[in-house]
């Protein structure tokens, strides 16, 4: 006969009100198996528990039931208790009588307080009886760990968990790490120049003795769960041997062929063996294949000629390298919304109407202009900027619903770096609101208006168009009432942030959610967001979602942090709550593999003394199943069940109600 | 092939140049457009608030009598085809509304038609390819400013009969007949509409930036779909002539352009009713 003891919570009032609490009790020491009953004001404080224990080991009891609130809230503290009093502690059951029964109604004449409380309490008694003992599963870690993007929030997770010792590989897709921030000429509100602050980090990142970078490489396919992760990493062919190369820069110089620079946003040239920038990490060159007419049709080979330590290969090819690692920090960062798809705004058609990271380009002192701002047609110095915000940002219609967070700011800083740069020119802007909740955010753009003239005004464009060299802009200015025109000599869209393109393959490559916009999801809003829904796996940066600079570095660190809290164990203690398969009854029809959101079952090869394959089952991993219950649901031969949540155990409470 | 053809009132009275180079460009073509047996009035405004169903009777009669005679109609001014192919849309898709408004008018309607305008038959269902080869009198050389307006784009996912930022489907046509289109940038801009009533300078302005913004980039005539924009475009040219300029552009209707390239009789082109006269240009040119 088992021994169970039943608790019964009053809550303060909370249950006590509604509900019964001593009648409860009473029903349930009527029940064979039952050897103690009792109620009490609070279970969860600190004498409630001590309580709780003390009767335990009194009583010998084998199983304890507590009736209080929702297992989400105590489930852990009343097991803790009772594995305190030497019980095992998956034989300690909650019935959930505060949200389910107390709190629904305020009548206790009602019967979903006093009987339903009863109900719910006989059920689970029955179910305890069911219950096995259960220890927690563990799992080995392998203490290394992938960053997959090599922008500011990347590098920034990567240095974090090197300093804590802990191995780093950081896959960058493009030739060089440092993302878009790289690109920036100054950074809001400080107005410290993005190369200056940003440079430092790369050449730190790619000095440092725990962190491995593989750029121009790809992360091809990953396979386990946290702790073991087994990733497949492709580095495209670069044409130019990275052990041998010295980064002289001879190559570059003596290419004679041109193609349009991505890192200047198509503004300027670069040649077709390059860097995309002069502070590249690493700084070793990569041969642009589709514009290389040596790789094409074997003409030229210039670069071979004049190289020194002979590294150029054109017959290299990608090459796939496996890793193992423990944790991914997963950190891809964004693009800009393609602006051609605004007809209105005549992006693409017009020369002198571009992009918010082009401004950057044009400002920056490394940039096409050497940071004088002329305008691309014709190299002139523009004396009217027209600065539109929220192009497809707050758009539902034709761009996305979502506010792009940053541009508000760095609409401002742009309005200010031309003002520094162009003393006699005026800059107007266009907005929606102005959103500049940040510190010493809203002080930056009032600076910006009242120091440096910027002419804000709300409203919306309507068009944009060419006529006699200028650009004519119509809008609206709501605040007046008026319609405007604006002759300016150039215009600059504040584009919505959205998603690298291709986020929506790595992440089902990775098993992790993402958003309509293909944003990563948190796993939680507010208290999990750096953490996503698959363990081991977490994010940083806009990759998630549109934010800055302090942001992104704020969840590079966060995401570390989480990582070096997981390498601090040497094994991973989680929840027994898992499927397992009857080996004698599975027959491999494999609709469990179909069923699996988490990829946990694998196919197993039983083989014969011979070493050939006789049968086939499903074996779940433990260190992958989530507990969800579908394979259980899904298996046809009823061949797998859910510890702790046996068909057994559910069978015993539905016969008690 | 037989069209069904809803003409609206306004091609009935001021704009009948309009529908008789219609029809007889559809024969030309090999087609006839067949007039409703029984139509009314679209209503000329589709409601923009959302809880007035009662604009909505107005076209779904003229729906229901053009879904007796087939499974698509066709219409040529913008308004009437703005106002039916959305009306349409909303019977179709919004059941609630879609009651009210079938018991109003006692009627069954589903929203089973399809709404097209002249100009998509010409390129969906005969093709400008055959255009072309029908045309008779090529009007090569003649430079002719594409005047969209608002109704015949817009709202882009209720109209979709083309981009609604830079569409192409009348240069297209125009192309067809041998003219060079003028790209202007206030193509898809309002002329100022129903203001024509009761805010006069408003229409002047904003008409006066639609010639003036084609007339700077070359064009010799506007051509347009729709009987109120050519009515604000001609009307305020004489409000322009008496203060800065006098333009003299000849606003046309698109059929009219077709009918004279496909060799029509002039006479039946209404013609003579437009403000400025296309003719002594054509004579000109030698076409």
């Amino acid at each position: 006969m088992p021994r169970i003891g039943v608790f019964v919570c009053q809550c303060g009032t909370n249950i006590a009100s509604t509900v019964d609490t001593k009648k409860v009790a009473d029903e349930m020491s009527k029940i064979p198996g039952v050897v103690y009953t009792g109620d009490y004001k609070f279970m969860c404080s600190a004498p409630g528990q001590d309580n709780l224990k003390e009767i335990v080991k009194q009583h010998k009891l084998d199983g304890v039931i507590v009736s209080a609130c929702s297992p989400h809230m105590h489930e852990k503290t009343f097991r803790k208790a009772c594995e305190a009093a030497g019980l095992n502690p998956y034989k300690c059951e909650i019935t959930n009588i505060r949200e389910q029964c107390s709190w629904v109604h305020h009548d206790p004449t009602k019967a979903t307080g006093t009987a339903k409380s009863i109900d719910l309490t006989r059920m689970t008694i029955e179910r305890l009886k069911k219950n096995r003992s259960l220890s927690k599963i563990k799992i080995p870690i392998k203490k290394k760990a992938l960053v997959i993007g090599g922008g500011i929030a990347g590098i920034q997770a990567a240095l974090d968990i090197a300093d804590g010792g802990r191995q780093v590989i950081l896959v960058e897709r493009e030739p060089s790490i440092g993302g878009n921030m790289a690109k920036l000429s100054e950074t809001f509100p400080t107005m410290d120049c993005s190369q200056c602050i940003m440079t430092p980090k790369m050449v730190e990142a790619s000095l440092h003795e725990n962190i491995k970078i593989l750029t121009w490489s790809e992360v091809e396919k990953v396979d386990g769960y946290i702790g073991n992760f087994t990733v497949q990493i492709r580095k495209k062919a670069r044409y130019v041997n990275e052990d041998l190369c010295n980064g002289c820069g001879l190559c570059i110089e003596k290419c004679p062929f041109k193609a349009k620079s991505e890192f200047e946003m198509g503004m300027s040239q670069r040649k077709v063996i390059y860097t995309p920038f002069p502070q590249a990490v690493p700084n070793i060159p990569v041969i642009d294949a589709p514009n290389c007419p040596k790789i094409q049709k074997d003409k030229c080979g210039t670069c071979a000629i004049v190289c020194g330590p002979k590294c150029i290969d054109f017959k290299q090819q990608d090459t796939v390298i496996t890793e193992d690692v423990g944790a991914i920090v997963v950190a891809t960062g964004y693009q800009l919304m393609p602006n051609e798809r605004f007809g209105e705004y005549g992006y693409g058609k017009i020369k002198d109407v571009i992009s918010g990271l082009q401004f950057e380009r044009l400002a920056s002192a490394s940039g096409p202009t050497g940071g004088e701002i002329k305008r691309p047609s014709d190299g002139k110095t523009p004396k009217n900027v027209v600065f539109i915000q929220c192009v497809g940002s707050r758009d539902e219609k034709k761009g996305v619903s979502y506010c792009s967070k940053i541009c508000c700011m760095y609409t401002a800083k742009h309005t200010m770096l031309y003002k520094h740069k162009v003393h006699d020119g005026q800059s107007y802007v266009f907005y929606m609101d102005i959103r500049a909740g940040g510190k010493r955010y809203e002080e930056f753009v009032r600076r910006a208006i009242e120091h440096d003239g910027a002419m804000y005004l709300r409203g919306r464009v309507s068009r944009v168009y060419e006529k006699d060299g200028k650009v004519i802009v119509q809008g609206a200015d709501t605040l007046s009432g008026n319609q405007v025109e604006i002759e300016a000599d150039m215009v600059v869209l504040a584009t919505a942030i959205v998603s690298r393109e291709g986020a929506d393959t790595v992440a089902q490559k990775l098993g992790i959610g993402y958003d309509k916009y293909k944003f990563y999801n948190e796993y939680h809003p507010k208290l999990k967001p750096v953490e996503t829904v698959t363990a081991g796996i977490f994010l940083a940066g806009t990759c998630m979602g549109p934010m800055d600079i302090p942001d992104s570095v704020s969840m590079g660190s966060a995401a570390a942090s989480k990582v070096l809290a997981l390498f601090s164990n040497d094994q991973m203690a989680r929840e027994p709550i898992t499927s397992v398969v009857n080996r004698n009854t599975c027959n491999a029809c494999w609709d469990c593999v179909v069923a699996c959101p988490y990829t946990a079952i694998e196919k197993e090869e039983v083989k014969n003394r011979q070493g050939a394959v006789i049968r086939m089952l499903a074996r779940v991993n433990e260190g992958v199943c989530q507990g969800c219950g579908v394979c259980v649901a899904a298996c046809r031969s009823k061949s797998i069940d859910l510890r702790g949540y046996t068909d057994e155990q559910v069978y015993a409470a539905l016969a008690a109600f | 092939m037989k069209i069904a053809y809803y003409p609206g009132c306004t091609l009935n009275t001021v704009a009948k140049g309009f529908d008789t180079s219609a029809r007889e460009s559809a024969v030309l073509l090999g087609f006839e457009l067949k007039e409703l047996n029984q139509w009314n009035c679209c209503g000329a405004a589709f409601p923009l608030t959302p809880d007035n169903v009662i604009g909505l009777t107005a076209p779904t009669k003229v729906l229901v009598n053009a879904r007796k005679e087939g499974d698509t109609v066709t219409t040529l001014c913008s308004v009437c085809y703005n106002v039916l192919k959305r009306t349409n849309k909303v019977v179709r898709d919004d059941k609630e509304k879609r009651g009210v408004v079938n018991s109003f008018i006692e009627e069954e309607y589903d929203g089973g038609l399809n709404v097209i305008h002249f100009l998509e038959v010409l390129r969906d269902k005969v093709g400008f390819e055959k255009v072309k080869g029908a045309v008779k009198r090529s009007l090569k050389g003649v430079k002719a400013g594409a005047y969209y307006g608002c109704m015949l784009l817009r709202p882009f996912e209720d109209i979709g009969i083309d981009k609604a930022e830079g569409p192409t489907i009348f240069e297209d046509l125009l192309k067809a007949l041998g003219c060079e289109t003028v790209e202007f940038p206030n193509k898809i801009e309002c002329c100022g509409a129903h203001l024509a009533m009761g805010n006069e300078a408003v229409v002047t302005k904003l008409s006066g930036n639609v010639l003036n913004s084609a007339k700077n980039r070359g064009a010799e005539i506007i051509v347009t779909s729709c009987p109120l924009c050519q009515y604000n475009l001609e009307n305020s040219q004489k409000k322009l002539a008496e203060g800065s300029g006098n333009l003299q552009m000849p606003i046309l209707y698109f059929t009219q352009l077709l009918g004279l390239a496909l060799g029509q009789d002039e006479g039946s082109l209404g013609l003579e009713k437009n403000l400025f006269d296309v003719r002594p240009m054509l004579k000109v040119r030698g076409i």
